[in-house]
C-alpha cells in the first residue's frame, strides 16, 4: 500500500469515530453472495525498484523508431520536441489538476486553454477553436456529426478515399447505428477528383470530408472542393496536418467550414498512437454545435479579466441526452503541450519547419526514386510525405534491409489499399538529415 | 508575492522578430519553395502566431501553473473524479524511450515488450471486471460508454432484434444519456427512491422488448452500493436486455466484488480515476471496456493476442463494430495503469478500496452534523451532503461553501450533482489522503458554516480572481484573443 498515508492506529481511530468494529462492517451494503471472497488473480505487488527493472526489461524488447532514423508517418510523426514543452507539462500544478469546474482554482489551466484556442484559430484561419478532442480520427467524426446537426441533413456524407483510412473506419463505426449513407469517392490518381465529388454531393449531403495534405501526402484541390460542397449546401470538413500550416494556405482562407487535425505533431511524442490531440476549429456560426469544452473570457466581481468554461449548455453534464456530443474529458495536457510548442515556434519557426519538411521530403523523393529503384506512386505535389511504388521488388524486403541499418523506412500501404500493395508511404520531418536520406537511397539501390 | 504580469496573454507579450526555437539550417538543396508548391496552395505569409523568447515563455507558464489547485498541492475532494495521488514512478516509467518513442505503425516484431505489457493489462482488467474480454481502445470514459453501446447495438442487430431504448437512472452522469444518443438510442430515465436506490417498480414498468441496455453506476453517484443489484440485473436480463456498468466508481469495489459477478454484461474503466493516471487538467484519460463472452466478437480492435510467434495485434474481425479512434488507444495512459496495478497486486488493490471507503465514511461521520447527508450514515467511496438547510436557514448556497473552501486551501467538492439532491456537495476523499487532512477539512467546513453569509457570497477572497461573470461569458462569447477584443454576435 505505497500510497496510503494512514497508519493502523489512524485506521482504528477512524473506525471508532465511525462507530464500526471493522473494515468489513463498512462493506455490509455489498450483498455477501456478490462478494468475490478470494484474492483477485493478479501478479504479486512489485516495489518501485523491481517494477523499474521489469519495465526496463519490457522497454528493452521494443525497438523505438523515435530513437533511430524514422521515416514513418501516416498520422504520427517524429518531429522535434523542445525541452521547454516537457518542462512545462511536467509541472504537477498542470498535470495533477482536473477540468476547471472551479474557475478561481483553475485560472492557470483556463488561461492556457484560451491561449490554445487562440493559437489554433491563428494557425487555421478559423473563427473559433474548442479546447481539444481525443485524437484526429475521432475529431473528424465529431466534425461530421456536427455538420449533420448544423445543416440538418443526415442523409449522406461524402468522404475522399485519400482521407486517413483509420479516420474513415472510425466514421463508419459511429454511423453504423444511424441512417446515414457514407459515400467514399475513390482516389486512384492520389487525390480526389472535384467532378466525382460534385456527382456524389446531393442536396441531402451534410458534408464533404477531405484531408489536405492527404494520407498519401498529396495536396488536394481544396478550393474547388469547398466551392462544390457549398454549391450543394453541404459543409467542407478538412482534416489537416498542423505542421503544414506554416507554409500552406490556411483552411479558413480556402473555405473550410470545420477544420480538424491530429495535433500530435505539435510537441507530443509518438507514444504508439496515443494519447494524442484532437484539434477542432470552425466558423463562428457553428460554435453552438461544437462538441467539447470551450473556454471564454469574462470579468470577475472586481472587474478583473479572467477565464471560465462557457457555452456549457451544449454539453452532456447540462443537456444530457440533448447534448451536442458525449465528450467529457478532453486532452488538456496535450493541448497545453501544443500551446507551449506553438509559442516556442512562432510564425518564423512554423514557416521554417514547414520549409525543412518540404525540401527534405522532395530531396528524399528524388533520391529514392532515381535511378528507377522506386517510382513515385502518384504524380501530384506533396508536402512532407509521399508514396512510392517498388516495381518488381518486395516491399517487406526493402523494409528489412533498412531496419538492419537502424532505419525505419516507411509504412506499407497494402494493408488499407490492396491496389497499392507494392507501395510505401515515406515521411520526412525536419529531424531527418541529408546523410540519413542518402544512406537509405544507397541501401535500396544495392539491396 | 504573486507575479501580476502572469495573466498577460502570450499575444500581448509578443514582440516582432523575437525567437525561441532555432532549427538547423537546411542541408539539402535550397530549391525555392515556389518551385516546389503550386502558388495557390501556399499561404501568402506565415500564420500570425505570437513572437516570444524562451525565458519569457517559461516564466509565463510557470506562473500560470501557480494559479491552479492540483492534487500535488491541495486536497481535491472533487466527487466522482477520484482525485487520488498520481505516482511519480509511473510518470518516469511511462516515459522510458523504449515506450514513448514507438511509432504506431512499427511492425509487431519491434514491439514485443509493449505488446506483452498491453496483453497482461488486458488480462488484469478481465480479472478485475469478472468479464472475459477487453478492448483497450476507447480514449475516455464517455468514449468507452459509447463504444460499449455500439457493441450492444451490433449484438442486437445480429440477433435480428431492433431494440431502441437505453434506460438510465436519474442520478447518472450526464455522459450516459449523451452517449446513448450518440450511439443512436433513445435515453429513458428511471427514477430513484428517496434513499437513492433504483426504483424497482419504475424499472419494471419501463422494461420491455424495446429495452436494449440498462446503464447503471454502482456504487451509484451518491456513493451507495445498489443493494438490489442482483435483482436489477436479473430483471433486465429477463426482459432480454443487457446491463452496462459505468465504472467511474470502481475505486470502491476493487477486489471486493466484480461487475461480471453482479450481472453486468459490459462496462468501462476510468484509468485516470481508479488507476491514478493523472487527470492532466482535463485529460488525457482512457476508457477500456470489458464485456461478456457473447459480446466479445463485436469489440473494436486492435486487440493484443498471444500465439506461438509471440504477441501480435488482432485487427477487427467480421463482427467487430470497427475502430472508434485512430491507432491503438491512449497507450501512455495504459502504461501508467499497468504500473499502478503491478505496484499494488491483489492485496494492495483491495486495500485501496478499503481505505477509500474508510476515508469516505470517516469524513461522512465528521461532517454529517455540519451539513446533512440525506443518504444516511454509510457510504462507499464518496457521499453527497446537502446544503439545503444551510440555504434555507442562512441563505448560504452550496456554491458559497465551495468557493470559501478555496480560501482555506481546499479544492471544492463537486457541487449541484447529482441533480437528485438539493444543494448537493459530492465529496470523495480517496484513499491517498491522511486522517489529519480529513480532520482539517471537516473543521474548516464547520468554521465556514459559522461564518457571515455576506463573506461567503463574495468568496473566494484570496484567489487571483473571484466569482467570474459566467452569464456575460455565455451571452457574449469571447473565445479567442484579438488585438481589438472581438465579440461574437
Amino acid at each position: 500500500m505505497p500510497y496510503v498515508p494512514n497508519t493502523p492506529d489512524d485506521r482504528q481511530a477512524m473506525l471508532d469515530a465511525i462507530g464500526v468494529a471493522s473494515l468489513d462492517e463498512l462493506f455490509e451494503m455489498v450483498p455477501p453472495e456478490l462478494r468475490l471472497g478470494r484474492d483477485l488473480n493478479l501478479p504479486a505487488a512489485l516495489g518501485e525498484l523491481p517494477l523499474s527493472t521489469h519495465m526496463a526489461e519490457l522497454a528493452a524488447r521494443n525497438t523505438p523508431a523515435g530513437q533511430g532514423v524514422c521515416f514513418l508517418g501516416g498520422g504520427s510523426y517524429d518531429h522535434f520536441i523542445p525541452a521547454v514543452v516537457d518542462f512545462v507539462a511536467g509541472r504537477s500544478e498542470f498535470y495533477t489538476s482536473y477540468t476547471p469546474y472551479q474557475a478561481e482554482a483553475s485560472q492557470g489551466n483556463l488561461q492556457a486553454l484560451f491561449e490554445y484556442q487562440t493559437l489554433i484559430t491563428q494557425l487555421t484561419g478559423m473563427d473559433v477553436s474548442n479546447s481539444s478532442l481525443y485524437d484526429g480520427g475521432s475529431a473528424a467524426t465529431e466534425a461530421v456529426m456536427m455538420a449533420m446537426h448544423a445543416t440538418r441533413r443526415s442523409g449522406r456524407v461524402v468522404v475522399a478515399e485519400s482521407v486517413h483510412p483509420e479516420y474513415r473506419e472510425v466514421l463508419a463505426t459511429y454511423l453504423a447505428n444511424l441512417d446515414t449513407e457514407l459515400i467514399t469517392v475513390g482516389t486512384p490518381e492520389g487525390t480526389v477528383s472535384p467532378d466525382q465529388v460534385e456527382a456524389a454531393a446531393t442536396n441531402q449531403t451534410a458534408c464533404v470530408l477531405v484531408q489536405h495534405p492527404n494520407f498519401f501526402g498529396c495536396l488536394e484541390d481544396v478550393e474547388s472542393l469547398a466551392e462544390i460542397a457549398h454549391r450543394s449546401g453541404a459543409l467542407l470538413v478538412a482534416t489537416v496536418d498542423p505542421i503544414s500550416l506554416g507554409l500552406l494556405k490556411r483552411p479558413g482562407d480556402y473555405g473550410a467550414d470545420i477544420v480538424v487535425a491530429e495535433g500530435q505533431s505539435l510537441g507530443n511524442p509518438m507514444s504508439f498512437g496515443g494519447p494524442y490531440l484532437g484539434i477542432m476549429a470552425c466558423r463562428e456560426e457553428f460554435v453552438r454545435r461544437m462538441p467539447g469544452r470551450l473556454v471564454g473570457q469574462t470579468t470577475d466581481r472586481r472587474g478583473k479579466r479572467c477565464w471560465v468554461l462557457t457555452l456549457q449548455t451544449r454539453e452532456q453534464h447540462i443537456r444530457r441526452e440533448k447534448a451536442t456530443s458525449n465528450i467529457c474529458t478532453n486532452q488538456g495536457l496535450l493541448a497545453l503541450r501544443a500551446t507551449v510548442y506553438l509559442a516556442l515556434m512562432g510564425p518564423t519557426g512554423m514557416r521554417q519547419v514547414g520549409e525543412l519538411c518540404l525540401r527534405k521530403a522532395r530531396y528524399a523523393a528524388e533520391r529514392l526514386c532515381s535511378p528507377a529503384v522506386l517510382s513515385p506512386a502518384f504524380d501530384r505535389p506533396t508536402f512532407k510525405e509521399f508514396a512510392v511504388r517498388a516495381e518488381g521488388r518486395n516491399v517487406e524486403q526493402l523494409l528489412q534491409v533498412a531496419e538492419k541499418a537502424g532505419i525505419f523506412a516507411g509504412v506499407p500501404l497494402g494493408r488499407w489499399y490492396p491496389q497499392l500493395a507494392d507501395c510505401l508511404l515515406i515521411a520526412v520531418t525536419e529531424k531527418r538529415t541529408k546523410a540519413e536520406i542518402d544512406r537509405l537511397a544507397e541501401l535500396w539501390k544495392t539491396g | 508575492m504573486r507575479n501580476t504580469r502572469a495573466t498577460q496573454l502570450l499575444f500581448e507579450m509578443s514582440k516582432p522578430s523575437c525567437r525561441a526555437v532555432q532549427l538547423p539550417d537546411c542541408d539539402v538543396p535550397m530549391q525555392p519553395v515556389e518551385e516546389l508548391l503550386p502558388r495557390e496552395a501556399m499561404a501568402p505569409q506565415p500564420p500570425p502566431l505570437p513572437e516570444l523568447a524562451e525565458p519569457d515563455i517559461v516564466r509565463h507558464f510557470v506562473n500560470l501553473s501557480t494559479l491552479n489547485m492540483s492534487v500535488d498541492t491541495h486536497f481535491y475532494p472533487l466527487g466522482s473524479c477520484t482525485m487520488k495521488y498520481n505516482p511519480k514512478r509511473n510518470e518516469r516509467l511511462a516515459s522510458l524511450p523504449g515506450m514513448i518513442d514507438l511509432h504506431p505503425y512499427q511492425p509487431v516484431s519491434q514491439l514485443q515488450g509493449l505488446l506483452e505489457l498491453l496483453y497482461r493489462l488486458q488480462q488484469m482488467l478481465v480479472e478485475i471486471a469478472g468479464l472475459p474480454a477487453v478492448s483497450l481502445q476507447p480514449a475516455a470514459g464517455a468514449h468507452g460508454e459509447m463504444t460499449a453501446l455500439l457493441v450492444a447495438a451490433a449484438f442486437f442487430r445480429d440477433l435480428g432484434r431492433k431494440r431502441s431504448v437505453v434506460l438510465i437512472p436519474d442520478g447518472a452522469h450526464g455522459t450516459n444519456p449523451a452517449s446513448a444518443t450518440v450511439a443512436g438510442f433513445r435515453a429513458l430515465a428511471v427514477k430513484s427512491t428517496g434513499s437513492g436506490f433504483v426504483d424497482l417498480e419504475d424499472l419494471a414498468a419501463k422494461l420491455d422488448e424495446q429495452t436494449a441496455v440498462l446503464m447503471i453506476t454502482n456504487p451509484n453517484t451518491l456513493g451507495i452500493f445498489e443493494r438490489h443489484i442482483g435483482q436489477i440485473t436479473q430483471m433486465v436480463h429477463d426482459a432480454g436486455g443487457l446491463v452496462y456498468l459505468d465504472g467511474a466508481n470502481m475505486n470502491a469495489i476493487l477486489g471486493i466484488t466484480r461487475p461480471g459477478d453482479f450481472g453486468a454484461d459490459l462496462m468501462h474503466y476510468n484509468p485516470h480515476k481508479t488507476f491514478s493516471g493523472p487527470h492532466g487538467g482535463g485529460g488525457p484519460g482512457a476508457g477500456p471496456i470489458a464485456v461478456a463472452e457473447k459480446l466479445a466478437p463485436y469489440l473494436p480492435g486492435p486487440i493484443v493476442v498471444k500465439d506461438a510467434g509471440g504477441y501480435r495485434l488482432d485487427q477487427n474481425g467480421p463482427k467487430s463494430i470497427g475502430r472508434v479512434r485512430s491507432f491503438f488507444g491512449n497507450t501512455g495512459v495504459l502504461i501508467r495503469t499497468y504500473c499502478y496495478l503491478m505496484t499494488h497486486g491483489p492485496d494492495g488493490l483491495r486495500r485501496v478500496a478499503e481505505n477509500a471507503v474508510l476515508n469516505a465514511n470517516y469524513l461522512l461521520a465528521r461532517v454529517k452534523h455540519i451539513v446533512p447527508v440525506p443518504q444516511g450514515d454509510r457510504c462507499m467511496h464518496e457521499f453527497v451532503a446537502s446544503g439545503a438547510k444551510l440555504k434555507a436557514d442562512r441563505g448560504i448556497a452550496a456554491a458559497d461553501v465551495a468557493k470559501r473552501l478555496l480560501d482555506y486551501g481546499f479544492h471544492a467538492p463537486t457541487v449541484y450533482f447529482p441533480l437528485i439532491v438539493r444543494e448537493a456537495m459530492m465529496i470523495e476523499p480517496t484513499e491517498t489522503e491522511s486522517k489529519a487532512t480529513l480532520d482539517a477539512f471537516a473543521e474548516t467546513l464547520f468554521r465556514i458554516t459559522e461564518e457571515d453569509a455576506e463573506l461567503l457570497h463574495d468568496a473566494p477572497h484570496t484567489t487571483s480572481i473571484s466569482r467570474p461573470d459566467e452569464v456575460q461569458a455565455a451571452r457574449n462569447p469571447i473565445l479567442c484573443w484579438a488585438a481589438e477584443a472581438k465579440t461574437a454576435p
